[in-house]
């Protein structure tokens, strides 16, 4: 039996009553965060699978199939990947030059007082809204293409292009963040030893920044891959494999974006857009495990 | 490779071709921004901003889309603020440090960098299809709110985390809660940083468009702007009626291309799209600049 001064000891004190509510309540919303990523996980994936499932078309025709025609029960994602994947490499190569000049330029060049200008307009551009993008792409980069190169103008090329535009600011912020991870130190006595500007930036601050440049690089991949509406607008949305630059293409995305409205819920033709969004997903989320262990692997 | 040149020869050629590669991008950055707006401007009216668009004959304005843009970003902010400002909190003051810290961390850098039309189809899953929401504002903020999660609940924890700790150590000396230190003192502070986060958030809001496109749907229903209660579906407060914003109306238009003068419309609301975007973004760099010099 206690007396009540034990008692009145034992209780909780108001500050730790208080401590207790402030935890549950920010760890509920922690947890409501998390539980969001799982649902749409498993939501996508169950979604996802209902192709392979319920209507019983393998994956393996899914995956390496090259025709695209749910009129007549055909489902091949092939023409597709092979769209995705060749205008984010164009997209990547075309932004990459300009992009780590910039930040060379921003973060190497000492003398220059324009780099703050230009880094506060790289930024800027990171905030222009996708679909402005798609329409300039619409009003300047199609009809221009299609008076130099012929055809629509709708098409790969048309495409990378507006996307190395966009993930251009995105490459050249992470290359600034990448060089100015060097410590200055090193310059200073690479500089100090007689060697030039160039022989520094490329023989001493470049090897040590590259890991870092490397996921700057993985970075403007992911964002080209998940670019829905801008690259949809300009690809020419047409699923068949494109041979030459001109050719008009479609993404996953173009695809999903295009498709989700037009197929009755439930069909066959429905299940198989959500098999190409969990390919999708499941492509995203491989591009952020391997940024996250190159990340890891330098520190 | 370069033994060849002269090592003061190569770093000429470096320099000019550095200085050609940020010329090129100086000047696709003026050309860029310069033919939004001086493209655009033009056909910027007030008939334009108020009136209600037109899917066959041209003349249509972006007035319902312009408010319902607004309308979700506030719908949106008021969802994901609350959860993102707990959940940033308990980052920056509760997290133990362990295994499953590190994985709330990854998760949510995950949903950070999902594209946002996978957000857009989940959200169209769980609650238009799911929870029977259709084609509305609530489905479409819900959406954006869990766009908009990571980010925000990264701004308020670096903000959080940014305050002295002798602020937290002076509280607990004085026996006052860790909860109440963070609200009473912590939070008041590394208020403005947080408002600067939230504005940031904002422009991305307003310009997405592909996690609305299957939330809060593509057609602009006609509201009666004199008709101000919420549960009415011609009503502008009304949470369940499908809600086109700007950035989805450019993106229909040029995709479905019924409007005579959609050219004429889409320059027009990319125009104000981006001036609103650019306004929020300037806001939250001149907010961060006069911290910077305070300090």
């Amino acid at each position: 039996m206690l007396d009540p001064i034990q008692i009145d000891l034992k209780k909780s004190s108001t500050a730790s009553r208080r401590e207790k509510k402030g935890q549950y309540l920010t760890f509920f919303c922690i947890g409501i965060s998390v539980l969001i990523i799982v649902a749409l996980i498993f939501f996508i994936t169950y979604k996802g699978l209902l192709l392979f499932l319920k209507d019983k078309v393998s994956p393996l025709s899914f995956l390496s199939g090259v025709r695209w025609d749910p009129n007549n029960d055909k489902f091949g994602a092939l023409s597709m990947m092979i769209g995705s994947i060749t205008v984010t490499i164009l997209a990547v190569l075309l932004a990459f030059p300009f992009s780590f000049g910039t930040a060379i330029f921003i973060s190497e060049i000492k003398s220059s007082k324009s780099k703050k200008y230009l880094r506060l307009a790289i930024e800027m551009l990171i905030g222009i809204p996708a679909v402005v993008y798609g329409f300039v792409g619409i009003s300047v980069i199609v009809p221009l293409l299609r008076s130099t190169m012929g055809g629509t103008g709708f098409g790969l090329l048309s495409g990378a292009i507006i996307l190395a535009i966009m993930i251009l600011p995105t490459i050249s912020t992470l290359c600034v963040d990448a060089l100015k991870g060097v410590p200055e130190a090193y310059r200073y006595t690479s500089r100090a030893l007689g060697a030039t500007q160039w022989q520094t930036l490329h023989k001493v601050v470049l090897p040590i920044a590259r890991p870092q440049v490397a996921v700057a690089i993985l970075f403007g991949m992911s964002q080209a891959f998940g670019e829905a509406v801008a690259i949809q607008m300009v690809i020419g949305n047409a699923t068949l494999i494109p041979t030459h630059l001109m050719s008009p293409a479609a993404t996953l995305t173009s695809v999903i974006t295009i498709g989700m409205g037009d197929s009755v819920r439930g069909s066959v033709e429905n299940d198989a857009l959500w098999s190409l969004a969990l390919l999708l997903l499941l492509i995203s989320l491989l591009f952020n495990l391997i940024a996250h262990f190159a990340m890891r692997k330098r520190t | 490779m370069n033994n060849k040149f002269k090592p003061q020869i190569a770093d000429k050629i470096f320099k000019i071709v550095l200085y050609i590669i940020v010329f090129l991008v100086v000047l696709l950055l003026c050309g860029l921004l310069g033919y939004i707006m001086l493209g655009g401007i033009p056909y910027i009216s007030w008939h334009f901003l108020t009136s209600s668009s037109d899917y066959i004959y041209a003349g249509g304005g972006i007035g319902i889309q312009l408010f319902n843009s607004i309308y979700l970003t506030v719908i949106t902010l008021l969802i994901s603020l609350p959860l993102s400002f707990g959940a940033g909190i308990w980052l920056a003051e509760y997290a133990p440090n362990n295994w499953m810290t590190d994985l709330i961390r990854n998760s949510l850098e995950v949903l950070s960098s999902l594209p946002s039309i996978v957000i857009g189809l989940f959200g169209f899953l769980l609650f238009v299809i799911k929870f029977r929401l259709g084609f509305s504002i609530l489905a479409g903020g819900l959406t954006l709110a869990f766009f908009n999660l990571p980010l925000l609940t990264r701004s308020t924890e670096n903000a959080i985390q940014n305050i002295s700790d002798n602020q937290m150590f002076a509280g607990l000396a004085l026996g006052v809660s860790r909860w109440e230190v963070v609200k009473n003192i912590i939070v008041p502070e590394a208020f403005p940083e947080i408002i600067t986060g939230i504005i940031l958030s904002t422009g991305r809001i307003l310009g997405e468009t592909a996690a609305l496109i299957y939330t809060a749907g593509q057609s602009a229903s006609i509201v009666d702007f004199s008709n101000w209660n919420p549960l009415s579906i011609t009503s502008p407060l009304c949470p369940l009626r499908p809600a086109e914003t700007v950035a989805v109306h450019i993106w229909k238009i040029n995709t479905e291309g019924t409007v005579p003068d959609s050219g004429k419309i889409s320059a027009g609301s990319a125009a104000v799209l981006l001036s609103m975007v650019l306004f929020f973004d300037l806001i939250a760099r001149y907010s961060i600049n006069k911290k910077n010099k305070r300090n």
